[in-house]
């Protein structure tokens, strides 16, 4: 039996209208990586907030190597031995990489002693970092090493981290877990909150769950299977989505050789973009964010404009028209970023409902809003895709990540689209919801409209995609049916081999 | 060797004088905005440093104390800037306008006995051996203090934000809020010190204006100083030297177009006045034409502690 690093006896958190932790107990070993498991909402960040000593529990205790354990702020964290890399904001995009690792260090040495400090620590754990770049110019999974670095500098006893894969290709996935281990042969003890069950399967020890704030299982992930931690997840069974084999239509939407600067600073422009989608069919497109994704929804919705034959939509060139013109015959779309791009947050789900549906729904009459019509159109999606609200006059912003996702999706799908592009349709939904609306995004395909759908969920598009594609630095891979599909294929195309190269290649 | 009856040593050594309010206005507003604070108060916090400057120099017979009291004043009106905003949340554009208007109007108000008064001024150092440089030493080694203090500030400012943890705190703060939170550093008492060095260089600034540039009170005699001090802080991009370049281009065209006046030009006075704040933007926007740089990621965003 292995000694215990952390005990966590009993702790409450509560905040005004929500029990965000209650009572909520478990134990981590020495030398252990142990999965904290959750829908989002669960209380996975308000428990580590409260070991990291960012949020101060209202009752319960904790102790660190049999040492009574309450840290006041990160720093008294730190400083008995827990390190942590945050999914989100924790670096500075306009500073170095030496200089963020600084910020993150109670003693930090003398910037030269530092950069040789960072290279060689870097290159001892495989995770090769230059100290004088300026983080705005790294990658994600290079950001990911500077806070990474960051916390090894310190030798923690515990290293906690904060969906750490989300954005990382499989072969980075991999040079991090390889970090991982050794980090634990070292004896660190590792807290990894993730939902992507088969990462805990291949790499945790133990796995605790919650849900709505309580503990409610333990189970040894290599034990388990992903079904079994999803159910006790969402703490019931739910289907999974059914690709039914379909009849593929005529070529609906085809992109020719469309390249467009991006409007952003540091955007990415995309380079000779091609390809054909058909009716009935899904094209999955894979890749790391920021390469691309956003501009080339862009492209396809309206909001970015290109040369008119570049996009045509069955048999119709539409590349300079507008958002509201591809609307009407027949081209919709939902953007990454729910609030403020593909809903107005402070606006009601009705008036959000009229912002996109106004034109194919007739919600105006003579110019006018129609409000009964829209509030009819609103109550369908609400009811059709199960969106938790209490009703048409909630402001969108107050949803739920998750109900608000299938609000965007709702609204869009029941306008009978011939053509729907969407990006992220599950990003940070929990995967019950996760799986409604991809279950919906296969049955407007087998209605016959095509589907385009971004992600970077790689499950996801192989999961409902009947073809999948990568995109890198704005250029699309070669486009290959999903069942001829292997995981390392995926890896080179997401990491930027494209058709050509692969046909020298080969 | 004059020039249309202008003497350039003259020239370069009034537009130290000339420029030294506005750049010890904008320095400490830069500061302010590299923590992410927008504090458009800098005219208000001009004002009363320059009439509490004024009361405190002619009562003591003294204008290193004025200078002192002025800076003094200066914080403490930015503290009432810095709670509202930091603490109760309010917003930095319509706070920044409110202290103005009230640094305005206290200052009317206090001002008022002190008009028609003139006040004792610094005498100027004529600094041994460089003051004696032919040329040179006229020009710029024999100014009073405050136009070294003033440089010296800006030196301090940039070797601080380059090279110290502070700095390098501070910078973080202003680039990434959330971030610096989530690392433990203050963000709230961070931001509240900086705006209050900011509030302190401003009220120098002010006193500098009515103790030696004038050297009397009159009301609203910083006549949009601490306006022009907030626009070569951005188009100075946030760097330290560039503000000095700013603010010694701006009270050199102030000092060149005086002198035209002066030697009466055929340009109408309305153009040559106006020439200051148009050749200094002009210029100030084709060196930061390169695009947005420099400028704090968190710049003007409320900070809410998520817990």
């Amino acid at each position: 039996m292995k000694d215990i690093l952390l005990d966590i006896n009993g702790l409450t958190k509560a905040y005004p209208g929500v029990v965000a932790n209650n009572n909520v107990s478990f134990q981590i070993l020495c030398g252990e990586v142990h999965a904290l498991l959750g829908e989002n909402g669960a209380g996975k960040s308000t428990l580590v907030k409260m070991i990291y000593g960012l949020v101060k529990p209202d009752s319960g205790s904790m102790t660190f190597q049999d040492q009574q354990f309450m840290p006041a702020s990160p720093n008294a964290a730190r400083g008995t031995g827990v390190a942590m890399v945050f999914q989100h904001f924790s670096l500075f995009d306009a500073l170095s990489v030496a200089e963020n690792i600084a910020l993150g260090m109670d003693d930090a040495p003398k910037s030269r002693d530092l950069a040789k400090n960072i290279r060689q620590v870097s290159n001892a754990y495989g995770l090769p970092l230059e100290p004088n770049r300026i983080v705005g110019t790294l990658s994600a999974g290079e950001r990911q090493r500077v806070e990474i670095i960051r916390c090894l500098l310190q030798n923690p006893k515990l290293l906690i981290m904060d969906e750490p894969t989300s954005v990382l290709t499989p072969q980075e996935v991999e040079v991090l877990f390889k970090t991982l281990r050794q980090l634990k042969s070292e004896g660190t003890s590792i807290l990894y909150i993730s939902h992507k069950l088969e990462e805990i399967r291949a790499l945790c020890d133990t796995a605790t769950i919650l849900r709505h704030g309580e503990k409610v299982d333990t189970c040894i992930p290599a034990t388990t299977t992903a079904r079994e931690m999803a159910e006790m997840m969402v703490g019931a069974s739910f289907a999974n989505p059914i690709k039914a084999n379909r009849e593929m239509g005529d070529t609906i939407l085809s992109l020719k050789n469309v390249s467009a600067s991006s409007a952003e600073a540091f955007g990415t422009s995309l380079q000779g973009i091609s390809l054909d989608l058909k009716e009935g069919e899904i094209l999955g497109i894979g890749g790391v964010a920021g390469n691309g994704q956003d501009e080339l929804l862009a492209t396809l919705s309206g909001e970015m404009t290109v040369a008119s034959d570049m996009i045509i939509l069955d048999g119709q060139a539409i590349g300079k028209q507008g958002p509201t013109a591809r609307r009407k015959i027949g081209l919709l779309s939902a953007p990454e970023e729910r609030l403020g791009h593909a809903a107005a947050p402070a606006m009601s789900l009705r008036e959000n409902t009229v912002i996109t549906a106004a034109e194919r729904k007739s919600l105006l009459n003579n110019g006018f809003i129609d409000w009964t019509a829209a509030d009819q159109y609103t109550q369908d999606i609400i009811a059709d895709f199960d969106v938790r609200t209490l009703g048409t006059h909630t402001p969108a912003g107050s949803l739920s990540g998750g109900n608000l996702q299938k609000f965007v999706v709702g609204r869009e799908v029941l306008q009978n689209p011939k053509v729907f592009v969407v990006n992220q349709p599950t990003w940070g939904v929990d995967a019950a919801a996760a799986a409604s609306i991809r279950q919906k995004l296969l049955d407007l395909a087998d209605n016959g409209a095509g589907v385009i759908v971004i992600s970077q969920d790689l499950d996801e598009l192989l999961e409902i995609s009947n073809r999948f594609c990568a995109i890198n630095e704005g250029r699309l891979s070669k486009i290959v049916p999903t069942a001829t599909l292997e995981m390392d294929q995926i890896g080179l195309m997401m990491g930027g081999a494209t058709a050509e190269q692969e046909g020298a290649d080969a | 060797m004059d020039f249309l009856g202008i003497n350039p040593v003259l020239l370069i050594a009034s537009l130290m004088v000339s420029a030294t309010p506005i750049l010890l206005a904008a320095i400490g507003e830069t500061v302010v905005e590299k923590s992410g604070v927008l504090n458009l108060g800098v005219e208000g916090m001009m004002i009363v440093g320059a009439v509490v400057g004024f009361i405190t120099a002619v009562n003591t017979e003294n204008p290193a104390i004025g200078f002192v009291t002025a800076a003094i004043a200066g914080a403490l009106l930015s503290t009432i800037f810095a709670t509202l905003v930091l603490h109760l949340k309010s917003n930095q554009v319509a706070t920044g306008l409110g202290l103005t208007l009230v640094g305005l109007g206290i200052s009317a108000l206090l001002g008022k006995p002190y008009e028609g008064i003139k006040s004792p001024t610094l005498q100027s150092l004529d600094i041994p051996i460089l003051a004696d440089i032919p040329i040179f030493g006229r020009m710029l080694f024999s100014h009073d203090a405050m136009v070294y203090v003033s440089i010296l500030i800006v030196g301090l400012v940039w070797y601080t934000l380059k090279y110290t943890r502070a700095g390098l705190v501070l910078r973080a703060v202003g680039e990434n809020h959330d971030a610096a939170h989530a690392l433990g550093y203050k963000v709230i008492r961070i931001r509240f010190l900086a705006i209050m060095f900011g509030g302190a260089c401003s009220g120098l600034g002010g006193a500098y204006i009515s103790l030696v540039r004038v050297p009397q009170w009159t009301e609203g005699m910083t006549a949009g100083a601490g306006w022009i001090a907030l626009a070569i802080v951005v188009f100075a991009s946030w760097k330290p030297w560039r503000t000095l370049i700013g603010a010694y281009l701006f009270g050199g065209i102030t000092v060149l177009q005086l002198n035209l006046q002066a030697a009466g030009v055929a340009i109408p006075v309305e153009y040559l006045s106006m020439s200051p704040f148009l050749i200094t933007i002009a210029v100030l926007v084709i060196i930061s034409a390169r695009g947005n740089q420099g400028a704090p990621a968190s710049l003007g965003r409320p900070f809410h502690a998520s817990n």
